[in-house]
């Protein structure tokens, strides 16, 4: 496994603060989007997007790049301020997101823009499309890597698992899902609107190898990636566990901020805490 | 209610009659802070289920408490009742005939925000081809809050198709409402706007302007789309010579392909169809833009008139 020198960790944990600014100043400005599961996922979408995930921007369609599908699609505002960073889509984009003549859909599409792998917002595809591209990659003697990020309220609906049983049935190795288990859906705490635990234990019993880190720990993610890479007789899920609305106080583990944006105020006290560090 | 929002009448209405009415369950998919079924589930805490992200499995649920003899009403967003859980609903709900609601939310193009993912422009189409359903458009506020008891007492499956946002007013409670039954909501002799759900209020407006062009249209509001009220159509194309539908839905199966088919196996005359073209939206800031960009404007409604008088 790789060694991560410390100034590795700082710079990546700087693009999650990035992310988590950018995506509250996109909910902010169209007054509409999903900040606390933005918020929670904001390093492992920094881990994949400014580190692990072997991409050429300058050919979105590299038959070797990986592919990641963001399969808790309402997260679209972290995955479209990453792909800005990474020059896949104008930044001036960002700022448009919302109009009707903006390509950014409220939710990713993957018709509309260059780095989405695939069109989400209807949760529960991922694993099972995430197996599809896994198999073609086998078929077709690729050897890229297929990432998918799930919510863990989205692991209550039934295709989720009927995708894990087919990575499972065909050992897909090259297929890593992660959970942003942030404990929060949109009605309320995940174990009083349909309880999930023993979480892991489900994932296992389905055939999968299970990591469990703390997914706001940027160490923690890369290694478990690198972990996941190097498993090589069935799938791995990251157990991420997370903070809903992470970094801004007043939407942590708060349900209400499940997809609610923030007014001029609540933005300013927002980027103070976010930006305070700095 | 002029200025209240579909889904907030809706919410308080189910809740109302849920005092009435002890049979009446109320069952989510954790969207019960978005649908309004919250406050349903404030009162009663015990008749209200949250199935959790599982639409199709809510579904099912709701069946089985449908056999229990209770009246479920499942609600979700429009997108997902009529595709993820669409089997579900064909086998278990129209197919054994249990006497299930589903209130579809954010119907239409109302969840402008979220994008062609979440809106809901094919529903009615899909809902009415299933044999046993019942299909319910409310046009305003007024007129979602009022069915709740005539689709609660109603016995069989009824797809009720609820809109996110605040419609333009055009119902009062004196007016009275009959499953299958069509309303005129403004009479004419010259051609007839057939409208349902959000698109009456526009087609009201669209008449308004055709009135002051000299041509009088008649109005008239299809709150059923399934069973259709053949009869008031029928009539309105013996009278009036030309027809012009209006839904917030592709113009493909659904009011629009209704009244062709009634016109052509009872009067036909001219038609023209104002609805989305065979084509995915997009997202907006509004809702009012998107449907004015989706050519669900009262100026397309208008044009179709002229149109369908023209072809006379
Ligand atoms: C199948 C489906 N049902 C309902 C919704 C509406 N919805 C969007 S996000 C969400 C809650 C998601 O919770 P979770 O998966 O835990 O995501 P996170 O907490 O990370 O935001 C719901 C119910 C949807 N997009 N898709």
């Amino acid at each position: 496994m790789a060694h991560y020198p410390e100034s590795l960790i700082t710079e990546l944990e700087e693009r999650a603060r990035q992310l988590r600014i950018t995506s509250l100043e996109m909910i902010h400005r169209r007054a509409a989007g999903h900040p606390g599961g933005a918020l929670s996922a904001a390093e492992i979408i920094a881990a994949l997007f400014f580190h692990k995930l072997r991409l050429d921007p300058a050919r979105p369609d590299w038959p070797e790049r990986d592919r990641f599908i963001l399969s808790k699609g309402h997260a679209s505002a972290p995955l479209y301020a990453a792909l800005a960073a990474r020059g896949f889509i104008p930044a001036e984009e960002l700022v448009r997101w919302g109009d009707l003549s903006c390509p950014l859909q409220g939710h990713p599409d993957r018709l509309k823009t260059p780095g989405v792998e695939m069109t989400s917002g209807i949760l529960g595809h991922g694993v099972a499309i995430g197996a599809g591209l896994a198999l073609s990659a086998r078929l077709r003697g690729l050897h890229y890597r297929v990432y998918t990020l799930l919510g863990d309220g989205e692991c209550q609906g039934g295709i989720v698992w009927e995708g894990a049983l087919v990575a499972a049935k065909y050992r897909l190795s090259n297929l890593t899902a992660i959970v942003d288990c942030n404990g929060v859906q949109l009605d309320g705490p995940v174990h009083e609107v349909l309880p999930l635990e023993p979480f892991a234990d489900k994932w296992r019993m389905f055939n999968w190898a299970v990591l469990e880190i703390n997914g706001h720990n940027m160490r923690q993610i890369l290694e478990a990636l690198d972990t996941a890479a190097e498993i090589h007789d069935r799938p791995t899920v990251i157990v991420a566990r997370t903070t809903k609305g992470k970094g801004v106080s007043f939407m942590e583990n708060n349900a209400a901020w499940h997809g609610v944006a923030p007014n001029d105020e609540q933005l300013a006290r927002a980027l103070q805490e976010l930006k305070g560090g700095a | 209610m002029a200025g209240v929002p579909m889904r907030q009448a809706f919410g308080l209405a189910l809740a109302e009659y849920g005092a009435a009415n002890p049979d009446v369950v109320v069952l989510d998919a954790d969207t019960s802070s978005s649908t309004l079924s919250r406050f349903f589930a404030e009162r009663f805490p015990e008749r209200f289920f949250n199935i959790g992200i599982a639409e199709p499995c809510m579904v099912d649920v709701a069946v089985g408490l449908a056999l229990g003899g209770h009246i479920p009403f499942v609600n979700g967003f429009a997108a997902l009742l009529a595709l993820r859980a669409l089997e579900q609903v064909r086998t278990c709900v129209c197919y054994a005939r249990t006497n299930v609601k589903l209130a579809a939310a954010f119907a239409g193009l109302s969840d402008y925000k979220d994008g062609p993912t979440h809106h809901a422009i094919t529903d009615i189409a899909i809902m009415r081809a299933l044999p046993e359903m019942t299909v319910i458009v409310p046009a305003d506020a007024e007129e979602a809050a009022a069915w709740v008891p005539l689709v609660a007492e109603y016995d069989g499956p009824v797809y009720l198709r609820l809109s996110r946002d605040v419609a333009i007013p055009v119902h009062d409670r004196s007016t009275g409402l009959r499953i299958g039954r069509g309303i005129v909501r403004r009479p004419g002799g010259d051609v007839t706007i057939v409208a349902t759900g959000t698109m009456v209020g526009r087609s009201l407006r669209a008449a308004e302007a055709l009135a002051s062009e000299g041509i009088e249209a008649r109005v008239l509001e299809i709150h059923t789309v399934k069973p259709l009220d053949v009869e008031l159509i029928r009539q309105a194309a013996e009278e009036t010579g030309a027809l012009v539908t209006a839904e917030e839905h592709t113009v493909i199966g659904g009011l629009g392909g209704a009244v062709a088919e009634a016109l052509a196996q009872t009067r036909p005359v001219p038609l023209e169809r104002v609805g989305i073209s065979d084509a995915f939206a997009r997202t907006a800031p509004d809702v009012d833009s998107l449907m004015d960009a989706c050519g669900l404007a009262v100026t397309d409604v208008v044009a179709a008139a002229k149109w369908a008088l023209a072809r006379k």
